[in-house]
């Protein structure tokens, strides 16, 4: 069931190439033709205007849609179909464009849940919650503490995080993704909705991941000023088909890139 | 004021992740089961009041403490897994009959089971209600919600059908009903009289209770727990759905089997199929839903009021000598559990464990508001 972990990608290395991946969903093509790929290490945006399949091409990435055409080599191992429990396993994570938290758990709880792929003891040990499974729950919740810590949210450890404001269910569940150790976070609009204050909190949150874990990130992000800053090198999809790639520098002088955020004159 | 954790220090994470990590919570969990396991015996035999006679024990306190516990099974499927169940007098009539085949002895072709202990068998029928259970989980892996709650309603009457027509399960009694041994035997000592039958019911439930509490706030419960509120993020963090779903299937059948297993041969002693028809079916899922939905607490909690409140309120007229006619009390019981039934959902919609919770917090910080 696990995937195998391949061999070890040194920084800088390719992580993730993805190959003149199609996918469409009847008539309708969400993405067509699109390669680029992610380096260890570094933070990666994937922009463009509503619509351009950028969500599409996260979920891709990990596995819960299958492209009809093209490939995707992870961690030098290409794959055809992979389940996206499988993607987790091989290391990849990732936070949603509307909060997917579990709404009935507390915080503390919900980034407990993403060591789940770490815990391997079994029914019985759990039934009587002693000896290894005792042990091995008071392991992860060390390393649980551990981003808690990291990501300033003692206060809530216990809440439902049902109950919580929006810009901490985000900041849950980024911690939630960190729980599972992922050398690809994915980040879907990680700042969508949150006040200037917020941004830069979160904004601070991706660098330090990124720093400190090493984590390499792919980022979905509307606000051009933090994807500017943030992001190593930048992918624009329009349409679902790639119109450029680059630093941001090039990429935010790019006339495709202009044209398809503030149109054409015909 | 009594309610207060000020000053009870955690110095490790296995006492931060304890059951009860407060202290008064702990002494009354201690004070509950000394009451039920020491007084209330005690008051059994000096035959003080309300314990004179065999009523309380027999007719309230071991149908509450068995159904309590076939609660806590559907809760762990509906309540923790989100998984709706119509079927639950199905998982507690597989328990029963397959008990009864184990006491009485199987043989099926050249396959020759001696007839064996009770004990063993009612956790033998838990295990084939657990077998069945994953059988009719299957579907969940495609189908959710109300489309669901239909193929476990297809379990509910395909096994009433089962136990009616097919007259091995019987052992072809002419009757179509079936009796428990009597006396029974738990480990050597005879079983007869209430008081031992609620013990043996108590030890069951407290220990089954336990190891649910376990697995509801380990590795296995956060997963039930992920797959019900988000299905599709829980996958994509490695939650296996198939594994999460048919476990929570077999789990939540192994207890409504030994429940069901239980409430034949300790509560009934002969039974019928009618005995786990669909009526029992709703009577725990609205336990279930009146207690709270992923609780164990609330599952007691819910199991008292469907079962104990009927009973009052048929008491009450009596008491206060209103002479009306056993019909329309029954009548009446019908009524008020309904409308109470809607007033609780209205108010609280996630039971008697959600309120409990609540008061829990207010009394922390009472006499403030907050």
């Amino acid at each position: 069931m696990r995937a195998p972990s391949g061999p070890e990608i040194a920084a800088g290395d390719v992580l993730l190439a993805v190959e003149s991946v199609s996918l469409s969903f009847g008539g309708v093509k969400a993405i067509s033709d699109v390669s680029f790929d992610i380096r260890k290490g570094e933070i990666r945006a994937i922009i463009g205007p509503n619509g351009a399949g950028k969500t599409s091409m996260l979920n891709v990435i990990n596995g819960f849609y299958h492209p009809q055409k093209g490939r995707i080599t992870f961690k030098g191992q290409t794959r055809s179909k992979m389940r996206p429990h499988e993607a987790a396993y091989g290391g990849i994570a990732r936070t949603f464009q509307n909060v997917a938290l579990f709404k009935g758990m507390t915080a503390l709880d919900n980034i407990m849940a993403g060591r789940t792929l770490k815990m391997k003891r079994n029914m019985f040990w759990q039934l009587l919650r002693a000896g290894p499974a005792l042990a091995e729950e008071v392991e992860h919740r060390h390393a649980v503490e551990e981003i808690i810590d990291f990501l300033k949210i003692q206060e809530i450890r216990r809440t439902p995080v049902g109950r919580l404001p929006y810009g901490l269910q985000k900041r849950v569940e980024l911690g939630r993704a960190l729980a599972m150790e992922p050398e690809l976070l994915l980040l879907d609009e990680p700042m969508a909705g949150m006040n200037l204050e917020e941004k830069e909190d979160m904004s601070r949150f991706v660098l330090d991941v990124n720093d400190h874990f090493g984590t390499t990130i792919a980022l979905i992000e509307h606000d051009m000023g933090v994807v500017m800053d943030l992001s190593d090198r930048v992918v624009v999809l329009d349409h679902g088909i790639k119109i450029a790639d680059g630093t941001p520098d090039v990429v935010k002088k790019d006339q495709a890139v202009i044209d398809a955020y503030l149109g054409v004159a015909h | 004021m009594l309610y207060r954790e000020v000053g009870q220090f955690k110095t490790s994470y296995a006492q931060d992740m304890a059951i009860f990590p407060i202290r008064q919570d702990r002494i009354a969990l201690w004070l509950t089961l000394a009451i039920a396991f020491i007084v209330v015996p005690l008051l059994d035999i000096f035959q003080i009041w309300p314990f004179k006679g065999e009523y309380l024990i027999r007719a309230i306190l071991i149908p509450f403490l068995i159904l309590a516990l076939a609660a806590i099974g559907l809760n762990i499927l509906t309540g923790y897994c989100g998984q709706l169940s119509l079927g639950s007098g199905a998982f507690m009539a597989i328990g029963a009959y397959s008990a009864y085949k184990f006491v009485t002895g199987v043989s099926i072709m050249a396959l020759h089971i001696p007839p064996l202990p009770v004990f063993i068998s009612i956790i033998l029928g838990g295990f084939m209600a657990a077998f069945v259970g994953i059988l009719f989980g299957i579907p969940s892996l495609r189908i959710k919600g109300l489309y669901l709650a239909v193929a476990t309603l297809a379990a509910q009457f395909f096994f009433d059908w089962l136990f009616i027509r097919v007259k091995w399960f019987t052992n072809y009694t002419s009757s179509g009903s079936v009796a428990a041994p009597d006396p029974l035997i738990f480990f050597g000592y005879p079983v007869t009289r209430p008081v031992e039958k609620y013990l043996v019911c108590l030890i069951v439930v407290t220990a089954f209770a336990l190891l649910a509490k376990n697995l509801v706030r380990g590795n296995i419960g956060r997963q039930w727990q992920a797959t019900r509120d988000q299905d599709i993020a829980a996958e994509l963090m490695g939650i296996r759905p198939l594994y999460a779903k048919l476990s929570a299937f077999a789990v939540s059948s192994f207890f409504m089997g030994v429940a069901g297993a239980l409430w034949a041969f300790v509560y009934l002693g002969a039974w019928e199929p009618l005995a786990f028809n669909i009526d029992r079916s709703f009577q725990i899922l609205f336990m279930v839903i009146i207690g709270g939905l992923g609780s164990i607490l609330g599952s007691f909690l819910g199991a008292a009021f469907i079962l104990v409140l009927p009973i009052l309120l048929d008491q009450v007229p009596h008491a206060l000598g209103i002479p009306i006619t056993v019909e329309t009390v029954s009548l009446l019981v019908f009524l008020i559990v309904g409308a109470l039934i809607c007033w609780l959902l209205i108010v609280e919609p996630h039971g008697f464990a959600r309120l409990w919770g609540t008061a829990k917090e207010k009394l922390r910080l009472w006499p403030y508001p907050y």
